[in-house]
């Protein structure tokens, strides 16, 4: 059977199987729609907060950036997991208690106004957009590869599964589906990563693998890896970062912006009780844990694999002939994706670091510069390939990598559309819409974000990567630290809360907006987008953790130096600590 | 909403200590071994490089794990003893 039948299968299986859940769990009510009926299990609960959660950026895009930043992306990982800390302790068994839909409804409540209410909307929305707009590029790219169908056409597909199983199922439809994708993009990601360290180390678990010894040369596996990058130019993969402020700040930012995301906190309000919402948590992580613990192993194993392929005979010996190189190299240079110039006409492939420190060892060695430009991306798209897999592992990932992108789309789109239905229409354009018909308009949303973002995802606005960036930083900046004070401070009034998130937006914004253009048109950037320019060293990534402080700081500033918040507020402050009596979750 | 507001201010006083408790195990696992320690961790080795590595890359998300695990139980403990537990 050819790969291409072979990728159908998977990705044709699991697509029925999504449909097929969905058309068992309508959404009849609203409470169907926005909070799954409110009766989700928290361990099943857990496991769908871990699919919607972990993207396509997590998936595809993570192990590669490890692989080629070493230690200095471990930000990612405890970025993308410490958040689940917060979210347990400081914000979800609070917001559960709280026992509304969505989250601007809690801080437009809390804060007793709308305008603090709009402001969250809007935040809301920004961050959602920016995020689902990756998430569709990041599905046109696994159809177009695995479905060799054109990268627009993927998407188009990709977004009527979505729209039949989110429109149809609303929260509930989404929750099981995502149970069933996390189950699909687990088996997906750990299969591979299992025979590739097996490869390597003879240890099964990867995670273990990453620190047992490399079986063919019989040294530990990193400093192996760190001998082989050293070689070729490289930092060691292990090496130290000079700039601490900034990997705290950028851990911290990833932190308090994943504690921040809607999406994410969203699915904390599906659970039964307040104590489920702690437990749930904890399962989230777990099940997350699974994947970011194989990832670092994945990505220092790819890594070493990579370079093995490119220098069969060691990194001081002649590199393969570009005629003799693996099929894979070959699939993925017609996406693009692998590029090849051979710059010293020697019909060989040179992979190593072009810089000012290695130029005179390059030189002798008669290399003309590096030849081989590859995307971060293909590390786990194309592991398979490049450690002999057999084709069905190929097609795993095919449908691991769609699942793990549309789950995390239909996550942001329900965020989205509840905002427009529960908190724009119900909230203040129409207040007295009945259940029928906010039902109809959370559907009529909710086909509308799909348009939009299936549009955006055909034509990115050029800054994909920036994107994230900034959906972290508003999350970071406006969203957790309002959330946060909405909880633990009694004094925090309207104007603080309001005049916070605003400063806490607008300072992050302009600051990313400084070094990466206005609404990241290119070339309106005021400074150049280098360590040197930025202040105190704080890159655009990481300044989502300076917005918090200074969140926090004008609110309580500001209401400090006015009144104290309406008596009944402050009772509903003190409602939403104590467990008891926290119902389900409502819409009034 | 607890009866006796007294409770009531020693059940919150109670979570938020337990809170400060595991936010510090919080930052010292992943801030403090994972990235401003790391040059003084640098002597205890693991495979193939140092404590630190292994903190930065997989020593954090296992301690967050445990850390939730241990908050969620400990208020399940406190909800009882203070009697603001759902029924």
């Amino acid at each position: 059977m050819s790969q291409f039948a072979i990728n159908l299968i998977f990705v044709g299986a699991s697509f029925a199987l999504y449909i097929g859940i969905a058309i068992w769990a309508r959404a009849g009510t609203t409470r169907d729609f926005y909070v799954a009926g409110g009766g989700v299990h928290p361990v099943m609960n857990g496991m769908a907060t871990a699919a919607d959660w972990m993207s396509a950026a997590s998936f595809i895009s993570m192990a590669g950036l490890i692989a080629a930043g070493g230690y200095a992306n471990s930000t990612f990982l405890m970025g993308w997991t410490g958040g689940y800390v917060l979210l347990a302790m400081l914000l979800a068994p609070y917001l559960r208690k709280f026992g509304k839909f969505t989250v601007p409804e809690f801080i437009g409540d809390r804060f007793y106004s709308s305008g603090a209410r709009l402001v969250a909307v809007t935040c809301l929305i920004i961050a959602s957009v920016t995020y689902v707009i990756g998430q569709m590029t990041g599905a046109g790219v696994a159809f177009s590869r695995f479905l060799e169908v054109e990268s627009d056409t993927g998407l188009m597909i990709a977004a009527v599964v979505v729209f039949l199983y989110a429109v149809m199922g609303g929260m509930k439809g989404i929750t099981y589906t995502q149970v069933a994708q996390y189950v699909v993009l687990i088996i997906a990601y750990t299969i591979p990563a299992v025979f590739i360290s097996l490869q390597l180390t003879g240890n099964p678990i990867p995670a273990f693998g990453l620190f047992s010894e490399h079986t063919e040369s019989g040294m530990p596996l990193l400093a192996k890896l760190d001998q082989v990058v050293n070689e070729l130019g490289f930092r060691d993969y292990t090496a130290d970062v000079s700039n601490k402020l900034n990997m705290v700040l950028f851990t911290l930012s990833l932190m308090i912006g994943t504690a921040g995301l809607p999406h994410v906190i969203i699915r904390f309000f599906t659970v039964p009780k307040v104590a489920d919402a702690r437990w749930s948590a904890g399962w989230a992580l777990v099940f997350i844990a699974l994947l970011y613990l194989t990832a670092p192993a994945v990505a220092s194993m790819a890594r070493l694999n990579l370079l093995n392929t490119i220098y069969p005979d060691g990194p001081t010996a002649d590199a393969i002939k570009y005629d003799e190189r693996p099929d894979w190299i070959q699939t993925w240079e017609q996406t693009g994706l692998i590029q090849f110039e051979d710059k010293n006409n020697d019909g060989r492939i040179q992979l190593y670091n072009d810089s000012a420190e290695f130029a005179e060892t390059a030189s002798q060695r008669g290399w003309n510069g590096n030849e081989l430009s590859v995307n971060n991306d293909i590390l786990v798209l194309a592991n398979p390939e490049i450690a002999n897999l057999p084709p069905w592992v190929v097609g795993l990932i095919a449908a691991g990598g769609l699942a793990a992108a549309l789950s995390t789309a239909a996550g942001l789109l329900l965020a989205i559309s509840s905002a427009i239905s529960h908190d724009l229409i119900k909230g203040s354009i129409n207040p007295k819409i009945s259940e029928r018909g906010e039902l109809r308009a959370a559907r009529i949303s909710m086909a509308v974000a799909i348009v939009v973002a299936t549009w955006l995802g055909m034509n990115p606005p050029g800054f994909a990567a920036q994107v994230v960036a900034l959906a972290f930083g508003i999350a970071a900046a406006s969203i957790f630290p309002a959330l946060m004070m909405g909880i633990f401070s009694t004094r925090v009034n309207n104007k603080g809360a309001i005049a916070g998130m605003l400063a806490g937006l607008l300072s992050t914004v302009i600051y990313i907006f400084i070094y990466l253009g206005w609404l990241f048109i290119p070339g309106t950037n005021n400074l150049a987008n280098t360590p040197d320019n930025w202040l105190l060293g704080i890159s655009p990534l990481s300044f989502g953790a300076v917005g918090a402080v200074i969140n926090f700081a004008v609110a309580f500033t500001v209401s400090a130096m006015t009144e104290k918040p309406p008596k009944e507020i402050q009772e509903l402050v003190e409602s939403v600590r104590y467990p008891r009596g926290a119902g389900v979750a409502t819409g009034h | 909403m607890a009866d006796d507001k007294s409770i009531a201010q020693a059940y919150w006083k109670a979570n938020l200590r337990l809170i400060a408790g595991c936010l510090v195990i919080w930052a010292l696992s992943s801030y403090g071994f994972g990235i401003l320690f790391r040059p003084w961790l640098a002597g205890i080795s693991i495979g193939g490089t140092d404590l630190g590595f292994w903190f930065a890359q997989q020593g954090s998300i296992l301690t967050f794990i445990a850390l939730i695990f241990f908050y969620a139980w400990k208020m399940n403990q406190l909800d009882k003893r203070f009697g603001v537990n759902e029924e």
